[in-house]
């Protein structure tokens, strides 16, 4: 059977760390990082890439559309 | 194996920015529904391709800014007259997309009258209104749609009844006027409510084409900073004491 593999990229600059995409994602692909950016927020990033679908809930959560994301079928 | 590399490439994009939002930061603050609810209006005018023929009146409030970040054309308003100043523009150029975007302090205090006689006069025109119960960008007043109870700058102790009166469901009040053709409550806190709310702005755009009169959609969003919550809470306490007042759900049309 196709598996459904996904990415996320965030615009890391951009991102006010405000944690929404994180709550919203169904696989828990998503956290916030440890370090920050320039103007001080921290931002999300994927810290378990392999259980991404690329279902796009964090991207249409996102207050600040900062998130792309990628789908590709596997297999 | 497939690696990250192998899944971001240019043909496997199934999400990005619109083109028609700028590459300007948003001034909103972090977790704001402003954004979303900004994306989806624009998202709905580049697929409807419209983009030429849309003209957008900016408010005051939170989102006076919007003209820098729509990439329409847009026009500001004075303090709640962003209906009026539609109204004007949409008569002038009749062929033309004309939507305002407004706060609840906007459009449900100072701008009450303008709202209400451009929506009984079928203006053809959509009219967006954002409301978090609260004056956002000022410092977190009580507004007309603030809660019973509901703790404010200016209610500290939560909004008393007695003295203040209750919220103004205004959504529901232009629902009663024969010129409005299609008025819904939507949210934009969760994918599924952001899926249901761009169908209502598509509906409404296509309403224009067909001069059906006003579409009003209410967007019931969060104002995280101006209740004093971290995002991701304040969208769990609107769903628990908002939307028993405003229930979600298309009301006329």
């Amino acid at each position: 059977m196709a598996k459904i593999r996904g990415a996320v990229v965030v615009d890391v600059e951009r991102c006010k760390g405000c944690v929404i995409c994180v709550n919203a994602c169904p696989t828990n692909v998503l956290n916030m990082s440890k370090e920050v950016n320039g103007k001080g927020y921290t931002y999300s990033f994927m810290e378990n890439p392999e259980a991404c679908t690329g279902c796009m809930s964090c991207s249409l959560v996102c207050p600040d559309v900062v998130i792309t994301v990628y789908r590709m079928k596997v297999g | 194996m497939i690696t990250i590399e192998d899944i971001i490439k240019e043909e496997n994009k199934v999400f990005s920015k619109t083109k028609l939002l700028t590459d300007k930061t948003f001034s909103y603050c972090p977790g704001c529904g402003h954004g979303v609810a900004h994306r989806i209006i624009m998202e709905v005018i580049e697929e409807m391709g419209i983009n030429e023929q849309t003209i957008g009146v900016a408010p005051v409030g939170c989102s006076v800014l919007a003209y820098d970040f729509m990439d329409v054309d847009m026009q500001q308003a004075a303090h709640g007259r962003a209906p009026a100043v539609a109204t004007g523009i949409s008569r002038v150029f009749p062929e033309k997309y004309v939507f305002t975007y407004q706060g609840d302090g906007d459009l449900a205090a100072i701008g009450t009258a303008e709202t209400i006689h451009a929506c009984s006069r079928a203006e053809n025109i959509v009219i967006f209104f954002i409301n978090n119960g609260i004056y956002g960008m000022t410092g977190g007043q009580m507004a007309p749609t603030t809660l019973v109870g509901m703790k404010t700058s200016t209610s500290p102790h939560g909004r008393d009844l007695h003295n203040m009166g209750f919220p103004i469901k205004i959504t529901e009040m232009v629902a009663q006027l024969d010129g409005v053709q299609f008025v819904t409550r939507q949210s934009v806190h969760t994918p599924s409510a952001v899926r249901k709310t761009k169908k209502a702005v598509k509906k409404a755009f296509e309403n224009i084409k067909n001069k059906k009169g006003v579409s009003f959609i209410e967007i019931v969003s969060n104002c995280n900073s101006g209740w004093k919550m971290t995002p991701v809470k304040s969208n769990e306490w609107m769903e628990e004491n908002m939307f028993p007042v405003y229930p979600l759900g298309d009301i006329k049309g």
